[in-house]
């Protein structure tokens, strides 16, 4: 029986998450190999500039005759991780912040709920480009930007779902037998909590990817020369008749978020059969 | 989120909407302090110089126009006093001189605020309409084949790069097939309509500019169809949850039952039953449109708050930054309130208590 673990029930297996998955998982694979295979140096300037699309370069050129399959594909490397690293980064600290309000109450909750209130009260791009400008533009500052703008959802999400289940009999119980708060939290409630926030963070991997390209585009993440997707379709504005430089960069980023938001929209059927969309596919 | 339970209070025999109305107001007040605060700091942790910034080489490497500079915009005083004067300005309707346009602040985002509300305005209501009609079809075919493509086309919709849509929708219509007009709000040779609402579209008609109208009109047509295509896939989605819970609803079935034609029993009772979450979602879509436009104006040289917020960022416009850090945060929340208010109006039952 132990060996249940490799088994897939049947009711996870829908068209719509594989097809999510496996596109995300190539992408993933991409993210981590495409050094060692790709065509050209993805820095290298070496090339005719501006070239259409054909058989030696499958994606044309860039204005600086670089090539854009080589930098495609490296781009992975750049944008995947440091988007999963922000959703574990938001996801812990948020769980945490959100646990703690919900469990504690009082001045606790009444501060913490303030604080996150606070975040909401901006859009989220504005209040990231904000804080990325202030810290100055780079790709770690604007990971720090997504950070600030992304915790509350999690906090938000952890604390309704603690607040409903602190006065259930069963936590009451763990606490009559002296567990002590953390105790608590982490048998009796975290396994209620893993779920949802299971599903929330899957849909946020692909808007934390939108947002990161989203600063990047606007100068405000990735520097050049990195082959980041976001500032790669920003240096196309400078040669619209060059179609190819823009439109491939986009198309990554799309499918990455396409298949991410569909592992998580999946996820949820299991998970939250009521699918309550939540906060947290409000923001962009 | 809203319909999270709150612990429910004794029923006061005051007027418990005016209490709460009060209570939210309150709220919102001190948030939009908090907002100041929040800005004010982000701007002063600008490890740039500003000042050189805005005054430029020349005049940055000569210490008496600097110090003058200094004088003149009272920067030589203590953080806690620069915001004492800042929140003593803001309640004069002083939001400070921007130090990239050397305008005051205030009437910059009074020209900026009209272009981006005015297309955000219109994608909402092209993405309810366009939500709704999508996610009550999905709800009604269930598990049919239409089901899975209204899904599948919402989250590709929430899986665009609106930077990206913008600029390949620029190229392919404006460039490419020549039937979308160029960027900004009008065309170069049409002057502005006189100003009275920041409209071109509503102050071009009120003026009896027809041409202007059809121009601005086209104008808006592209960044509000790129800045639609997320909020579409957020309705819709939202839309058939909505639905579906009020589809098995013994009052729809009483409906049904008294041989109510579809039309009829869609508007009148499935939505009507559905409008309070439909409506929550709004607000919040508002929120991710504010968001878009920075993505947006900037592709389509929209002179509005996003192509603002983005200038003042990039050249370190202090009071610029926490300018749109406050209207937008104001915008944001009276939107919220707003839809708090709206929560009353269509369903009686809720107390709000």
């Amino acid at each position: 029986m132990r060996k249940r673990w490799l088994k897939i029930p049947a009711a996870w297996v829908t068209p719509l998450g594989v097809i999510g998955a496996v596109i995300a998982v190539v992408w993933v694979g991409i993210a981590f190999t495409a050094r060692l295979w790709v065509p050209f140096d993805p820095l290298g300037q070496d090339l005719p500039r501006l070239q259409a699309p054909g058989i030696d370069t499958l994606m044309g050129t860039d204005a600086l005759g670089r090539d854009i399959f080589s930098r495609l594909m490296t781009g992975a490397s750049v944008t995947i991780p440091l988007a999963l690293m922000l959703v574990l980064m938001s996801l812990v600290v948020g769980t945490l912040i959100g646990a703690i309000a919900g469990y504690f109450g009082k001045w606790v909750d009444e501060l913490l709920m303030r604080l996150t209130d606070l975040v909401m009260a901006f859009p989220t791009v504005i209040l990231a480009m904000v804080v990325a400008a202030a810290l100055g533009p780079s790709l770690f500052n604007a990971v720090i930007a997504a950070f600030v703008v992304s915790w509350p959802q999690y906090a938000r999400m952890t604390r309704s779902i603690v607040l409903g289940l602190r006065t259930q009999n069963y936590v009451m119980a763990g606490r009559l037998m002296g567990f002590s708060p953390f105790k608590t939290l982490r048998v009796d409630v975290a396994p209620n909590v893993v779920g949802p926030i299971l599903v929330l963070a899957s849909l946020d991997v692909g808007t934390a990817i939108l947002l990161l390209s989203g600063l990047s585009f606007l100068g405000l993440g990735a520097q050049p020369p990195t082959p980041e997707w976001g500032s790669m379709i920003s240096a196309a504005i400078q040669n619209f008749d060059s179609w190819w430089i823009g439109l491939f960069p986009g198309l990554a980023i799309l499918t990455v978020v396409m298949a991410f938001n569909f592992v998580g929209d999946s996820l949820r059927d299991i998970f939250d059969p009521t699918s309550q969309v939540s906060r947290a596919g409000a923001r962009s | 989120m809203g319909n999270t339970p709150r612990a429910t209070r004794g029923y006061s025999t005051r007027s418990p909407l005016v209490g709460y109305l009060l209570r939210r107001l309150g709220t919102s007040v001190l948030l939009l302090f908090g907002v100041t605060v929040v800005t004010f700091a982000l701007a002063n942790l600008v490890p740039g110089d500003p000042i050189a910034a805005a005054l430029g080489e020349g005049a940055a490497s000569n210490p008496a126009t600097v110090e003058a500079y200094i004088q003149e915009r009272g920067l030589d005083q203590p953080l806690p006093v620069q915001y004492a004067n800042y929140i003593g300005g803001l309640f004069q309707g002083d939001m400070g001189i921007s130090l990239r346009t050397a305008q005051p602040v205030a009437s910059d985002l009074a020209k900026a605020v009209p272009a981006t509300v005015e297309i955000a305005l219109l994608a909402i209501v092209v993405s309810l309409g366009v939500g709704v009609a999508l996610g009550s079809l999905a709800a009604y075919r269930r598990g049919k084949i239409s089901d899975q493509l209204v899904r599948v086309f919402s989250l590709i919709g929430l899986s665009i790069p609106t930077f990206w849509m913008a600029l390949v929708s620029f190229n392919f219509f404006f460039l490419q097939l020549r039937i979308a007009p160029g960027a900004g709000r009008l065309s170069p040779v049409l002057p502005p309509p006189p100003t009275v609402t920041g409209f071109y579209t509503v102050d071009s008609l009120l003026a009896g500019q027809w041409v202007t109208f059809t121009d601005a009109l086209a104008h808006l047509m592209l960044p509000v169809f790129v800045l639609s295509l997320f909020t579409i896939g957020l309705l819709t989605r939202f839309v058939r949850t909505s639905v579906l819970e009020v589809l098995d609803a013994d009052y729809v079935r009483a409906g049904r039952a008294k041989g109510l034609s579809g039309s009829r029993l869609l508007f009148g009772y499935v939505l009507r039953g559905a409008s309070l979450p439909i409506l929550t979602i709004v607000g919040l879509a508002f929120g991710t449109l504010l968001s878009g436009t920075v993505l947006v104006e900037a592709v389509f040289a929209w002179p509005g708050l996003g192509s603002y917020a983005y200038n003042s960022a990039t050249s370190l416009d202090l009071p610029g930054v926490m300018g749109v850090g406050l209207v937008v945060g104001v915008v944001y929340l009276s939107i919220n309130f707003a839809v708090d208010l709206l929560y009353g109006v269509l369903d009686p039952r809720v107390r709000l208590a």
